[in-house]
């Protein structure tokens, strides 16, 4: 029973990688305007530049609509996977994600409010705001609901609802005051959606989620020896105070970017990472390369369903990751309590 | 007086206050290359609070330890993981780690060259290697603390400081880890120890130091230093040692107890 079946790494990279490929496709081609399969080559090839030959539609969609919301689903949904398995790695929890703890909401209000002040005009503006509010929560949690070098899980999950229950507050008070267009509702942070997708967007994510993927596999070995507990780590050399604050930054930075672009999308950084470890084992070396690749096929199939189960209308992604996260959740809740070890 | 040679730890004059409390005073302790020491005491006599300190877990009010002659407050972290291996009580692993695994851990934050070989062998060592694949946290708590000595041991340092390693063993268990321990001893490392179990240290320690409410109260070889006035004076109930045959050593038990 406790012997354990673990799959090679290799294969599932393969696997993923795959998988990946075949998603994007489908979401490239999918949509209120279907673009063929062996369209999708032609206009790739043909580059961004507008074209007036047969298929300047397909181009048109292919270019400025689908490629952008493809891309900007990849890197969201790999930043959030990654920041989710870091975040566990050092609350030593499996329930901590960057939604359900409240670092997404902080990064939203951070966000909101430099909406608010004017400062989206500013470059990355928005991105520092929402990074200082994410990570803020995320320091906020965790030196709450740590008891003895532990992570409480009780006091964790209170945490994340006070912490979230104020930043809706906070976002309701800034939309209320700003009246601004860049705001469109309160509803696009706090349900997310990949409908603002553009260009622009994707170049500011993608070099903060590179950063922070990057960085965060500088700890795969260490966020192993922190599940030693903080003594124990400690014992077999991990600077444990610096390595908090690192980490803690990390997923501010992670958590932050993406949500300063598509809002709050909950429950990736839960299932993802949790899926991986019963596949994969509890390793972070290979745990945040596959949780990168399972967080974006997972957001890209998400998106996808968002805008096409109820076509033309288009559902709040967010929405749609709580309706499969939130169970999920609950179960994953529910197992912890019953099985006492994990408690910690 | 022999030549002196510089202890593998020691330490001077602890003292330790804890909300107004005083848990240590003014302990001085050392060990040597190849030997056992046993830090003995009631309850709440200040045995994990000593060994914390040793540990450098623990900022003493006064005093100082000396790994070899360097003192603890200007050693990294990371050089103290190279100098001592800490087994706490319990430890939990967070997430399902395998037996290997854990015991890899004792390697630290950076996995070198001949670092397979240190998990391989301690784990033979402890008799973990069959369980390698198994998950710790699904062990029993004898078998989590076989796997924490075996990650002990694979950090592979010269001083060993364990926290009551035989208390959740039993009595076949704790002799086959104290034969490990002592065997360790002998090869040159250093350990030690706190026990709740008085035989344990009467059997294999080199030297005991007896706590008394933070402060010293005896200590030297267990045979000298574990006898009925003693212990009885420091436990606060009669307390025999007798002799059971010529091939076991003195055993302790407790006084005659009145109808």
């Amino acid at each position: 029973m406790s012997e354990l079946r673990r799959l090679n790494s290799r294969t599932v990279a393969i696997v993923l990688s795959i998988a990946l490929v075949i998603v994007v496709f489908n979401a490239l081609t999918t949509g209120a305007y279907t673009i063929r399969f062996g369209e999708v080559f032609t206009v790739l090839f043909q580059g961004p530049a507008e074209t007036s030959d047969a298929n300047s539609i397909s181009h048109a969609v292919f270019w400025n609509v689908r490629l952008p919301r493809v891309a900007l689903a990849i890197v969201v949904g790999a930043s959030l996977a990654v920041a989710g398995v870091v975040m566990q790695g050092v609350f030593r929890n499996p329930l901590a994600e960057p939604a359900t703890v409240g670092v997404s909401g902080g990064a939203a209000v951070g966000a909101v409010i430099a909406i608010t002040l004017g400062l989206s005009k500013i470059t990355l503006g928005v991105q520092i705001f929402a990074f200082i509010g994410g990570t803020l929560a995320t320091a906020i949690v965790y030196g709450l609901s740590r008891v003895d070098g532990k992570t409480d899980v009780v006091t964790l999950i209170l945490t994340g609802i006070a912490i979230n229950a104020l930043s809706g507050a906070l976002i309701g008070l800034a939309v209320f005051i700003a009246d601004d267009d860049q705001i469109r509702t309160v509803t696009f942070w706090s349900l997310g959606s990949l409908g603002l997708a553009t260009w622009r967007a994707v170049a500011v994510v993608l070099p903060l989620a590179i950063i922070g993927i990057a960085l965060s596999t500088k700890f795969a070995r260490t966020l192993d020896l922190m599940a030693l507990g903080d003594r124990s780590a400690a014992h077999v050399g991990v600077p444990v105070e610096r390595v908090r604050l690192q980490t803690i930054a990390i997923v501010g930075l992670l958590a932050s970017s993406a949500v300063a672009a598509t809002g709050i999308i909950a429950f990736v950084g839960l299932i993802v990472p949790h899926i991986l470890r019963l596949v994969l084992g509890p390793k972070h070396r290979d745990l945040l390369w596959s949780s990168a690749l399972l967080g974006a096929i997972v957001t890209l199939l998400a998106d996808l369903a968002a805008r096409t189960l109820l076509a033309p209308a288009e559902l709040p992604l967010g929405v749609l990751t709580a309706l499969i996260g939130a169970p999920f959740f609950l179960w994953l809740l529910r197992k912890m309590r019953t099985s006492e070890s994990t408690w910690s | 007086m022999s030549h002196e040679k510089t202890p593998v730890i020691k330490c001077e004059n602890i003292s330790v206050v804890r909300s107004r409390k005083e848990i240590l005073c003014d302990i001085s302790l050392h060990a040597n290359k190849g030997e056992l020491v046993a830090i003995l005491g009631p309850n709440g006599a200040g045995k994990s609070t000593l060994l914390s300190v040793l540990a450098g877990d623990l900022q003493s009010e006064t005093g100082n330890v000396f790994f070899g002659d360097k003192p603890v407050t200007v050693v990294t972290n990371r050089e103290l993981a190279r100098l001592r291996a800490v087994l706490p009580q319990r430890v939990t692993v967070s997430f399902p780690y395998t037996v290997a695994e854990v015991v890899e851990m004792g390697r630290g934050p950076k996995l070198g060259a001949n670092d397979e070989d240190l998990v391989e062998s301690a784990m033979q060592r402890l008799g973990v290697a069959e369980m390698r694949n198994r998950l710790y946290r699904t062990l029993s708590i004898g078998e989590q603390a076989r796997v924490s000595m075996a990650r002990i041991l694979a950090q592979d340092t010269q001083l060993l400081l364990l926290d009551e390693p035989t208390a959740v063993l039993d009595i076949g268990q704790q002799e086959k880890l104290m034969q490990i321990v002592r065997s360790l001893v002998e090869e040159g490392r250093t350990v030690i120890a706190v026990f709740h179990d008085l035989n344990v240290a009467m059997s294999f320690a080199d030297r005991v130091i007896l706590l008394q409410n933070g402060r010293h109260a005896a200590s030297g070889t267990p045979r000298e230093t574990l006898t009925p006035e003693t212990l009885s004076s420091i436990y606060e109930h009669k307390i025999d040692v007798i002799r059971v045959n010529d091939d076991t050593g003195p055993v302790v038990i407790p006084g005659p107890r009145k109808n």
